[in-house]
């Protein structure tokens, strides 16, 4: 096995120096009954050249030449070569977690980094190292809330992507905390504040809004603030679509973010690994989970940051931690620092305004079929035909259309969600419309 | 004598915030096809931000050098050793970054037809198939993005079985030698947990068990070969104890590297477990994460797996979304895709002979170590050692030099420290856990240091207290980060 560095005769020196004659001696006080006494069914070892050709086969078997609409909540985005080429550095790359800080300076500084331009883009003051991905940092940022306000009851937008609320619902079910949805306006695609007002009470810990939400629209964060914040209950923003922050306004008056960073420099790969986070106002950092970087200084005096306030950790905690979590997302985290730094201030804005081009060009083709207003997605009702019938139509084009939504929302059964980012050419946008007008 | 390492020039760098300069540019943007858009006209004047304040603003150079030269100031796998205990820092093959990066599986949308996802499909399903051999197990879901989220998976699965039993019951038990997350994991589950004490062996003491179990235990959390590197040679008794009053037997599958082909979970009586695969199996750790931790059952537990579930359907693959019994999702997609097909390549790269063969090395390795270090170091636990071995700062203690000292002059010597003061049974834990892709040259290395560090302890042992002494970093203050929080950048 070519990743095995000892040679023969190095393991016989070191067999003999434990006093054994052989590498079966060392499993000796193995009982029987546990022993695996034949070979495991597995094929033999493989070469790189043959591992490689597995896997370009298997990319052969996907849609690599295909132009794609989907987004709904893992986006295209072009991937800045500077962001591989840092996060394929053996240094980032083969890293562990950064305890001992004298020794991993580097991971820590990026981190503190990423920290820093998350509070200036979701407007928090505070944010952690990065969490598993936007759909395990929302139910995450559910329980902080439930912990801060000693309250029980999640009040949820259906216009939330339905993954997120599946995980939600998972975790929440065994912990007592209730879950209510609240649905959207029929005309303008966001959610209904008139129902969630209605529903929000004296027990609610949180109401949950995605803005732009599962629809790709723009919510009323404000006002739902206003509402939450009414009845002592926190407000949660959720956001899947980490480049509309280019350009929006954050939620400032939202009291925990959580969100999914996927759209800066991850590839889509299959819906992960993709690098979720959570940020939130000073007062509420002791209940915030997850990693968390903090600047001090070395006994020379220097500044120097390390992992910090881990008293709400599991490994110090056990089971009185905020979370189980034990780890953030750091190298895909890095990678979003990256883009972030890449792209820079002005360049975000940028990237987001071609985006809100796209999308509105693709608009002007195919109809919205909500009045709200949207960034790079939008819900379309193709007309007498299936959404499912079109995409498969469109696959006769090198296309895959909009994601069909009925089976999260039956009565959006003759609706598809639509992406356009700027990947995506006009030339595109055109052949996916005369599918449509045909 | 220190003989890895010799003093280097790194770079200094200031944050990108203090490099920042207005105007500066590291993009460009194809230029637009369609009509651009005016955004507050768009999106409505309100929903339109100012710019981001204090955003960095470099070019492109600028930014290469700066994660250039963070990068330079990291210990890293690449470098050297990294004696961690049960984190299995073992090498991390580049051919699995290379299958990482083909084309039609980086930008694979999640929700592309399943048609046109097959090859995709049929990594999960290999994955899957060899997980599932490997265990002993019936079955694997790969959805858990991490090890922890696969615990608490694993702990919904056990739960979910036990309601449809009529009972979830209360507690969950773990020895007092278990991983922090377990605890924390049976708290997110909905359960209280209870500690069982471990015997002189550093094992699950059957006594205390058989007490413990009744009606009201839903799972026992077991690591094996335990945190100590200690086989758990009465698992299949333990096994036996918790079935006989109807509850179950969870593995934390952390130290699968001690097993790999020379014994199955599966067959030794554990009802659900998770793996690393960022550990066992390869899969960078690229600083803290991303990992993945799937999760196998025994076949009475299949039902409830989470959602969606992969399945042949005639020659390919599809989903399978209608599975009533389902705990239901427990992250959105499907797993962490990326880290899954590494580890794949991680097991079509060895096979059935290198998996043992690998097994065979990490305990070799380790029991190479407990054998040179003991004359210097104490050690409380004397069962055979697995792919680990802890040993304890007792004698150095009483020079007055801790286990933190000594793992902090480890870094004086080119190496990354072993993991401190875990676990919490062993005062002052010294643990050691080498993979199996360490050469004698660098165990021997490594040997050498550590026994150097006792005798410094002995005769210098102010030296080995304000260890490391050659980092560009000196040790760093934990405490006035916790007490005055500084977690962002702002201004002077």
């Amino acid at each position: 096995m070519r990743y095995l560095p000892n040679s023969e005769a190095e393991r016989r020196l070191m067999l003999e120096a434990c006093g054994a004659s052989s590498l079966d001696d060392l499993f000796a006080h193995l009982p029987d009954e546990v022993r695996l006494n034949r070979p495991l069914n597995l094929p033999s070892g493989k070469s790189e050249y043959e591992i490689l050709d597995y896997f370009k086969a298997r990319g052969a078997e996907c849609a690599a030449d295909y132009a794609c609409f989907l987004g709904a909540g893992v986006y295209r985005h072009y991937r800045p070569v500077l962001a591989d080429v840092v996060a394929s550095r053996g240094e980032f790359l083969t890293a562990y977690t950064p305890y001992q800080a004298e020794i991993s300076q580097g991971i820590l500084t990026s981190i503190f980094e990423f920290q820093t331009m998350i509070c200036q883009l979701t407007g928090m003051e505070v944010a952690n190292a990065s969490m598993y991905c936007g759909s395990t940092a929302m139910p995450e940022a559910a329980l902080m809330a439930a912990r801060i306000t000693g309250r029980e009851r999640m009040l949820v937008s259906r216009a939330v992507h339905p993954e997120y609320r599946e995980s939600l619902a998972t975790l929440l079910r065994n912990v007592n905390l209730p879950v209510a949805e609240f649905g959207y306006d029929a005309d303008s695609g966001q959610a209904n504040l008139d129902e969630m007002e209605r529903l929000l009470d004296e027990r609610t810990a949180a109401v949950i809004v995605q803005s732009p939400n599962f629809f790709g629209v723009v919510e009323e964060m404000k006002e739902a603030a206003a509402l939450a914040h009414g009845k002592g209950a926190l407000l949660v923003h959720v956001f899947t679509e980490a480049v509309s922050l280019g350009l929006l306004e954050p939620a400032v008056d939202a009291d925990i973010v959580a969100g999914e960073l996927q759209s800066f420099a991850l590839p889509p790969s299959y819906g992960g690994p993709c690098a979720g986070v959570i940020a939130t106002k000073e007062k509420y950092v002791r209940q915030m989970p997850g990693r968390l970087v903090g600047e001090t200084a070395d006994t020379r005096g220097n500044r120097a940051y390390c992992l910090t306030l881990s008293t709400r950790e599991q490994h110090i905690r056990r089971e009185k931690a905020t979370s189980n979590i034990c780890t953030n997302q750091a190298l895909v985290a890095l990678m979003a620092t990256v883009f972030m730094t890449v792209y820079g201030k002005q360049g975000l804005r940028e990237l987001a305004a071609q985006n809100l081009a796209k999308s509105r060009y693709l608009a002007s083709r195919v109809p919205p079929r909500f009045t709200g207003p949207f960034f790079n997605e939008f819900v379309t009702a193709p007309g007498p035909r299936a959404p499912e019938e079109i995409n498969r139509k469109l696959l006769g084009r090198k296309i895959i259309g909009g994601l069909p939504l009925g089976r999260h929302y039956p009565e959006l059964a003759q609706s598809m969600l639509l992406c356009a980012t700027e990947m995506n050419a006009r030339s595109e946008m055109d052949a996916l419309a005369e599918e449509f007008a045909r | 004598m220190i003989r890895k390492v010799s003093p280097h020039i790194t770079q200094n760098e200031p944050l990108l915030f203090e490099i920042s300069s207005p105007g500066k540019r590291a993009w460009q943007l194809p230029e637009l096809d369609v009509p651009a858009v005016d955004p507050a006209a768009a999106l409505g004047p309100g929903h339109v931000r100012r710019e981001i304040e204090g955003f960095p603003e470099v070019s492109e150079v600028e930014a290469l050098r700066h994660f250039t030269r963070l990068s330079t100031w990291n210990y890293a796998i690449d470098l050297g050793m990294y004696p961690l205990g049960s984190c299995t820092m073992k090498y991390n093959p580049r051919v699995n970054e290379a299958a990482a990066r083909v084309e039609g599986l980086l930008w694979a949308h999640p929700y592309q037809p399943e048609a046109l996802s097959q090859g995709a499909m049929k990594i999960f399903a290999a994955l899957e198939e060899a997980l599932v051999e490997i265990t002993g197990m019936d079955a694997a879901t790969l959805q858990p993005a991490a090890g922890a989220h696969g615990e608490l998976t694993g702990i919904l699965l056990a739960r979910a079985w036990l309601e449809s039993q009529g009972n979830p019951r209360k507690i969950i038990l773990a020895p007092d030698s278990a991983h922090g997350t377990n605890p924390a994991t049976a708290r997110m589950a909905g359960y209280e947990v209870q500690n069982i004490r471990s015997n002189d062996l550093g094992m699950v003491d059957l006594a205390a068990l058989e007490a413990a179990v009744n009606e009201d235990v839903a799972a026992l959390m077991v690591t094996n070969p335990n945190t100590l590197g200690v086989f758990e040679t009465d698992i299949v008794k333990v096994a036996g104890i918790l079935h006989a009053k109807g509850a179950q037997l969870y593995m934390d599958g952390a130290n699968m590297n001690a097993l790999a082909g020379i014994a199955r979970p599966g067959d030794f009586g554990v009802d659900v477990m998770h793996l690393n695969l960022h550990k066992t199996f390869s899969t960078p750790h690229g600083g803290g994460g991303p990992g993945s931790g799937p999760v196998a059952v025994k076949r009475h537990l299949e039902p409830f797996l989470p959602l969606p579930r992969l399945e042949k359907s005639g020659e390919g693959w599809r989903f399978d979304y209608d599975r009533p019994a389902s705990i239901g999702r427990v992250k959105a997609f499907y797993g962490n895709f990326g880290v899954l097909l590494r580890a794949l390549a991680y097991i079509l790269a060895h096979g059935a002979d290198g998996l043992k063969a690998a097994t065979m090395d990490a305990v070799l390795n380790a029991n190479y170590i407990r054998k040179r270090l003991e004359p210097y170091y104490d050690l409380p636990h004397q069962a055979p050692t697995m792919h680990e071995c802890v040993f304890s700062d007792h004698r150095q203690a009483r020079l007055g030099v801790r286990t933190m000292d000594i793992a902090k002059r480890l870094i004086d010597y080119g190496f990354h420290p072993y993991t401190v003061s875990f676990p919490l049974i062993v005062p002052g834990a010294v643990m050691i856990e080498p993979t199996e892709t360490e050469s004698k040259r660098e165990l021997d290395l490594f040997v050498d240091a550590m026994i150097s560090i006792a005798r410094e302890a002995e005769t210098d042992p102010d030296l080995v207290r304000k260890a490391p002494h050659s980092t560009r970093t000196a040790r760093v203050d934990e405490v006035s980060a916790a007490r005055r929080p500084v977690l962002r950048w702002k201004p002077r």
